[in-house]
């Protein structure tokens, strides 16, 4: 395959950014995006030029730290994976792509396709934890049994992989179904329930302070997420924070 | 040659850890706060570590390469984690599950070091549940458990196939709690480049921050290295992109002493490459062995065919096929562990069997699964006139339960349905057994600094079982670090803040900075990319899953021309004060040049075949193991611990050795 790549071109945070053409050939279909990526690299790389900046580490699905936006999409146009996930067999021949990093005003540009994630982080430690201390004294596993289907929905919504293509692909850049994956994990749990109060009012509150917008039922999120996540969850949230609230 | 004092308590094996816990020195809680302690990696073992001392008090700052510490590669493993709890109540208890671990790693590892992995394993699964860890459920609402790893019991713990993932997101968890009380300082996007030593003792590390590129001076009263494995070394693993040797090989030149460096894990169920430009490679469960029945063709014209496409692998009869596995090992079959697994298809491929265009695949078969289970279920559901479809649609429903998730993974990646043809498989490197020598506090041989997790060596010896990396990680972070580690610091509660403004910072700092400086400056013209598949290909075809004198000694003369080549031709574009992943790369894949070297040069000293390590002089003449791994008890039972000495050459073997005194060594046998 011979392929015109559109790359978005950004030094650092400070710097204007702009689209940069390189054409790239000999593409095979069995080529991951990103190994398509490492292959314009080189190419760079041996000219002289600088290389195009990317996130990525585990190369299957699960980090979530791949994050381009490419062809108008999150993670690009295949279903239920992540950018490094994607192959090159979803393009045509003679095909242009266009590559751009995630757009939200709370992740800024690091460099070319590199974002700061770091409003994730915030919200989580505004209070997406269990208060327990490590002791080897907590009492056993299996003295408070979890209904199974609670246990289940717990599990869907913790497989959340923190990537933000919910937020990128959002039109007013929300991050309700992030949250709401971390509430809803807790909020079916008993052992999350203490807490349950504060936890969501307080991860709320610092999703709002990161400038995320609000949540207009869309569901794009639930589209183009990588695992799935369901919208489910940011209902769950909103009752949430309505009982903590009342 | 020296000996190394492991400093395991005395005792019986049972009370040892509980005994010595007992009497180790405290420091109390107000002067805990007076203390720094700075954690290298935020994965299982770093994670763990740093929220449990944030916890007690300690001032703690942690650092990783990553945008976020819940990035760490822990996050990627999939199947599950041991835990002795007995709740299947098929007779496991600590003992059974320290004899398996033991006997798994070939008996190469320290006994004290396993038994108390065994002994907290059963704290783990309660402080994970603690947090909210959503572990599989049955339908009475207790936890599930599985069988692993051809173990005789079901001790694995698991989250789906996302084990890794719900169990880091945990101790993420647990560290947001102490970053929110600003008991840990976060610094993401950090890489640690070189630790600082004040009157021998680790005090310190100098850091590049990622995003400017400054170098940073940071102090503290330990340090603690928590960085992973070192299985990038090949190039191709199922490693993350950025997994890399460096703070455990900067410290390593500092006097940490690496202990096994030979012991690495091959993986047997891996989707192959595919071509040139692969990067990485991705790992199926092996829970996939458990139905999968693994072959090649019986004859090189069928290979030939299948390769240039005139035949399909479903067009071969059964008496058309070798099932190898099963021929050589009746007893265990498919089921044997990794190690065989893996030489057992690299012997068949290097024999010309391999079913792709590369030549390194074989086959992973579930049509006899499918059609047990299907007539299983046809009987369940009493239709006796089932038609063959019928049978087919009922097996693929069972097999799809069970595994439906990899199977779509290989799909996505292979394009190939695996319900309908085999799927390909080929080793893979996947974990490294080998790392920085601990004694039985995880202190290494530098004073003041300790290496917990994979970056340590201690307790999974010549061979790692299955669903047993999580459970060390978390040991080692959540239960035995935070104690061990408290017994040195209650002697530092006088010393105060550790100043960064003297020679030894300097120095270190000046040291980074130059290596830096040249890394941007050679004026080569060839990527980094470039001199880690050459460094990995040396190493996958010499010091791979099959080694012999000849060929190591080329690897290691190999290896030393390609560093000298290394730093005259790389190309690092950019500068070192900006976002520079190449320089980031070049640091690594510098670090893995020299342990390449190193890492040949042990496998050349263990002259013996045991676990992962597999010398071809080593092997069982004749009787009925001929052919097999032949382990030398009389003159290898030591660990290997390597002392720097300025070139890898030049490095010097310090010998520890092992003493069984609860474990009768046995060899093992699949046949």
């Amino acid at each position: 395959m011979n392929l015109t790549l559109k790359i978005w071109r950004q030094k650092d945070a400070k710097s204007p950014g702009k689209m940069v053409t390189y054409p790239i050939s000999n593409i095979e279909g069995h080529m991951s995006f990103l190994e398509m990526m490492d292959i314009l690299n080189d190419e760079l790389i041996e000219k002289g030029e600088e290389p195009v900046a990317f996130d990525h580490d585990c190369r299957e699905g699960i980090c979530g730290m791949c994050s381009m936006y490419i062809n108008g999409e999150a993670h690009g146009p295949d279903r239920r994976v992540t950018t490094c996930q994607l192959h090159m067999r979803m393009f045509k021949d003679g095909e242009t792509i266009h590559i751009e990093p995630f757009r939200a005003n709370s992740f800024p540009v690091v460099k070319d396709l590199m974002v700061d994630r770091g409003a994730f982080d915030r919200i989580q430690q505004a209070g997406g934890y269990i208060s327990v201390n490590t002791s080897g004294n907590t009492q056993d596993a299996n003295s408070l049994p979890i209904p199974k289907a609670d246990a289940d929905l717990a599990m869907d919504a913790a497989t959340c992989i923190g990537c933000g293509a919910c937020v990128a692909t959002c039109k007013n850049s929300s991050a309700m179904l992030f949250v709401s994956a971390k509430v809803s994990q807790y909020a079916l749990l008993p052992q999350g329930q203490v807490e349950a109060k504060d936890r969501v009012i307080n991860m709320v509150n610092q999703m709002d302070i990161e400038g995320f917008g609000n949540c207009t039922n869309t569901g794009a999120c639930e589209v183009e997420c990588p695992k799935g996540i369901s919208l489910d969850n940011i209902a769950r949230m909103n009752r949430e924070l309505i009982k903590a609230k009342a | 040659m020296s000996t190394l004092d492991s400093k395991v308590p005395g005792g019986p094996l049972k009370d040892k850890w509980t005994t010595y816990k007992d009497k180790i020195d405290l420091v109390n809680p107000a002067n805990k706060r007076k203390i720094d302690i700075i954690v290298i990696g935020t994965g299982l073992a770093g994670g763990s570590a740093s929220a449990t001392l944030a916890e007690q008090g300690y001032n703690v700052k942690a650092f990783c390469y990553q945008d976020s510490p819940r990035r760490a590669h822990s996050i990627a493993a999939q199947g599950g984690i041991n835990a002795a709890k007995n709740y299947q109540g098929d007779g496991d208890s600590n003992y059974r599950l320290f004899y398996d671990t033991v006997k798994g790693g070939d008996y190469r590892s320290r006994e004290a070091n396993v038994y108390r992995l065994a002994e907290v394993s059963s704290n783990i699964i309660d402080q994970c549940v603690a947090q909210g860890v959503p572990f599989a459920r049955d339908y009475g609402g207790l936890l599930d458990n599985r069988s692993f790893g051809g173990v005789l019991v079901s001790r694995t713990f698991y989250a789906k196939g996302q084990t890794g993932q719900q169990l880091l997101l945990g101790a993420y968890s647990a560290m947001n709690r102490q970053i929110a009380r600003g008991k840990i300082e976060m610094y993401n996007r950090h890489e640690m480049l070189d630790i600082v030593k004040v009157d021998g003792k680790a005090r310190g590390i100098i850091a590049r921050n990622l995003i400017t590129g400054e170098l940073e001076r940071h102090s503290a009263h330990a340090v603690v290295i928590a960085s992973g494995g070192y299985g990038n070394l090949y190039f191709l693993s199922t490693n993350a992109m950025g997994s890399n040797v460096t703070a455990a090989w900067k410290t390593h030149k500092k006097g940490a002493y690496f202990a096994n460096p030979c012991f690495t894990q091959i993986h047997p169920t891996c989707i192959p490459r595919s071509g040139d430009y692969q990067s990485k490679l991705t790992l199926m469960s092996e829970s996939l062995r458990n139905d999968g029945r693994i072959w090649v063709p019986a004859k090189l014209e069928d290979v030939k065919a299948i390769r240039e496409g005139k035949k399909k692998p479903t067009d071969l009869s059964e008496d058309e096929r070798d099932y190898y596995l099963e021929r050589r090992y009746p007893a265990f079959g498919n089921l044997v562990p990794r190690d065989v697994a893996s030489r057992a298809a690299k012997e068949r491929c290097d024999a010309g069997f391999g079913v792709n265009k590369t030549g390194e695949a074989v086959y992973l078969d579930f049509k006899s699964a499918i059609e047990r289970y299907g007539k299983e279920q046809a009987k369940i559901h009493n239709e006796e006139n089932a038609s063959a479809q019928r049978i087919y649609d009922l097996g693929k429903d069972i097999v799809e339960a069970k595994y439906g998730n990899l199977f779509q993974m290989y799909e996505k990646i292979v394009d190939e349905d695996p319900y309908k043809t085999p799927m390909m498989i080929y080793p893979a490197t996947h974990y490294t057994m080998g790392g920085l020598w601990v004694d039985y506090n995880l202190m290494t041989t530098v004073k003041g600094c300790y290496a917990i997790g994979e970056a340590n060596f201690s307790d999974h010896g010549a061979n790692r079982l299955g669903a047993s990396a999580l459970m060390q990680g978390l040991a080692d972070g959540y239960f035995v670090l935070p104690y061990t580690i408290g017994d040195y610091l209650s002697h530092d509660i006088r010393t105060g803040a550790i100043p960064t403004d003297t020679t030894a910072f300097e120095e270190a700092e000046n040291s980074v900075k130059d290596t830096l400086d040249k890394l941007v400056n050679t004026g080569g013209t060839k990527a980094v990319d470039y001199f880690h598949k050459k460094l990995g290909n040396i190493i996958w075809n010499k010091v791979g899953m099959s080694r012999n004198e000849t060929g190591l000694k080329e690897a290691i003369a190999e290896i030393q021309e390609l560093r000298a080549d290394f730093w005259k031709n790389v190309r690092v574009p950019g500068g070192t004060h900006e976002v520079n992943r190449e320089l980031e790369k070049a640091g690594r894949v510098a670090d893995f040049l020299e342990l390449g070297e190193l890492f040949a040069k042990d496998a050349l000293t263990r002259e013996e075949s045991c676990g992962g390590h597999f010398r071809e002089e080593s092997v069982e003449i004749d009787g009925p193991q001929k052919g097999e791994a032949k382990r030398d008890d009389e003159n290898y039972t030591f660990v290997s611990a390597w002392e720097y000495k300025g070139l890898p050459s030049d490095a010097v073997l310090h010998k520890e050795e092992l003493k069984y005194e609860n474990i009768e060594l046995k060899q093992r046998s699949y046949k």
